[in-house]
């Protein structure tokens, strides 16, 4: 990988740590966070690997990186990390700021499957299985996917045919349309 | 004794068998549960991997019902909800801005301090364990248990403050009082891929496959669950592994509600366990 170093290179882990008020520098790669990470044999960047990009201000790379899409949340590097960086939610700060900024997503099954999981959300207020699966299959044209499983499940009474709707509709519409990307931060930290 | 009760999405379909047993064995044992009047899905990590604010207020909007309805405390039996649910609360007490937003959002307040627990807490220090021991009417010996806390009951540590995030042992503990076996693994929490299972099947499978393999090398007959999503990925994945990897698991993943309610003397069928994909036939005798 070719790596363009630049006198500013500061500038991505500031943002990152204005969204998400974590501290990036704390990080000194001692790659246990990788080590423990269940998903990092599927990925290119490592979690280590991927916040040492960040220090080096490598946004373009970070951000068309599989890595933070790939991250199952198990949350097993923030709780490993000696120097208490949550590194889960870094990874979900980068596919967070990625959405925002337009950027295309590096593995859109899993950014489809969100999509079709908040969409049934919104309009029910609850999840609705069954029509989340075909929505995400139809989404990401796999419209048989799992299909198999399908009749086993209605057999043994564990797939609902009908969503549940809930009475307060507009509270639900309400968080979706008003919600922002990040929280808002009560004061940046010194490093 | 009458408690809080948040089912969230899942026990009301792919987790029916959770909500049968739990249920079940509740009303064995005088137990009450109020559920929380018009609540809405937690939004799990599809909310807050997509948006900060969305994943916090879609949990805390939970809350906010809970505080109406007069609830004191939450049991939300589904490791996912209760992890959401404990996010929400440790977030908004952390900082008061975030509070405020998420005010606005909801439309509405929590008045008061809720306490959120998981089913294994419950059982352990609501219940107790003294209290179970008494209502034992059938020991589960001669069982083999490996008990999967997964992820989301014991992280992150900070903010759901329950077990040891790397050998947890209430499960073993329970496991142990209703007169099992639970063995020594190094799977424990290690994570099942979660909701990567329809975007991510292949990672799903690999995980399970080491999840199994090692369950299988210290003699497990069984694993032992207290999260839907676990459940699913284990269960209904199994053949799909075997297919894979050529391996030859025939392990029953089943809610520790199930095996609770097995030990109270509560018929099988009450419990669910036949809307397994891999079959608990064996346990089923009981």
């Amino acid at each position: 990988m070719q790596l363009k170093l630049d006198n500013n290179v500061s500038q991505f882990a500031d943002e990152i740590e204005a969204l998400s008020g974590l501290n990036l520098y704390d990080c000194y790669q001692c790659g246990k966070c990788s080590a423990g990470c269940p998903v990092s044999q599927f990925t290119q960047e490592s979690p280590t690997r991927l916040i040492r990009l960040i220090q080096l201000n490598q946004k373009e790379t970070v951000l068309n990186s599989k890595t933070p899409y790939l991250c199952a949340s198990c949350s097993t590097c923030s709780e490993r990390c000696p120097m208490e960086i949550d590194v889960a939610k870094v990874m979900e700060t980068v596919r967070i700021l990625a959405s925002r900024e337009g950027v295309k997503p590096a593995v859109k099954e899993v950014v489809n499957f969100s999509g079709a999981f908040l969409d049934s959300v919104k309009s029910n207020g609850r999840l609705f299985e069954f029509g989340m699966t075909i929505s995400f299959n139809l989404r990401n044209r796999t419209p048989l996917k799992d299909a198999m499983l399908g009749p086993v499940m209605l057999q043994k009474g564990k797939l609902g045919l009908f969503p549940q709707s809930i009475k307060n509709k507009e509270k639900i519409k309400n968080i979706f349309n008003n919600s922002s990307y990040f929280e808002p931060k009560e004061e940046k930290k010194e490093h | 004794m009458a408690y809080g009760y948040y089912p969230g999405c899942s026990l009301h379909s792919t987790a029916k068998e959770y909500s049968m047993s739990l249920k079940a064995v509740c009303r064995k044992l005088n137990i009450e549960l109020n559920e929380v009047e018009d609540w809405n899905c937690c939004g799990a990590t599809p909310a807050h991997t997509t948006k900060e604010e969305l994943g916090v207020a879609l949990a805390y909007s939970n809350l906010v019902n809970a505080s109406k309805q007069g609830l004191d405390n939450v049991l939300a039996p589904c490791a996912a909800c209760y992890n959401r649910l404990k996010n929400a609360s440790y977030a908004a007490s952390h900082s008061p801005l975030l509070e405020k937003r998420m005010n606005e959002l909801t439309g509405g307040k929590v008045e008061h301090d809720i306490k959120v627990f998981n089913i294994l807490e419950f059982f352990r220090d609501i219940y107790g364990q003294d209290n179970l021991k008494t209502a034992i009417q059938k020991p589960l010996s001669g069982f083999n248990v490996a008990c999967y806390y997964g992820c989301l009951l014991v992280r992150p540590s900070k903010v759901v403050n329950f077990d040891d995030p790397e050998d947890p042992q209430s499960m073993d503990e329970l496991v142990n009082l209703l007169g099992a076996h639970a063995v020594e693994w190094s799977c424990k929490t290690e994570c099942c891929g979660g909701s990567h299972a329809i975007p991510e099947t292949d990672i799903v499978l690999e995980l399970g496959r080491r999840i199994f393999s090692s369950a299988q090398s210290q003699g497990a007959q069984m694993i032992a669950v207290a999260c839907p999503l676990c459940q699913a990925n284990l269960d209904m994945r199994q053949e799909q592994i075997n297919k894979k990897y050529k391996t030859d698991f025939k392990m029953p993943v089943v809610y520790i509600t199930q095996l609770l309610g097995l030990a109270l003397g509560i018929p099988s069928a009450e419990l669910g366990l036949n809307s397994h994909f891999v079959s608990t036939q064996e346990l089923a005798k009981i």
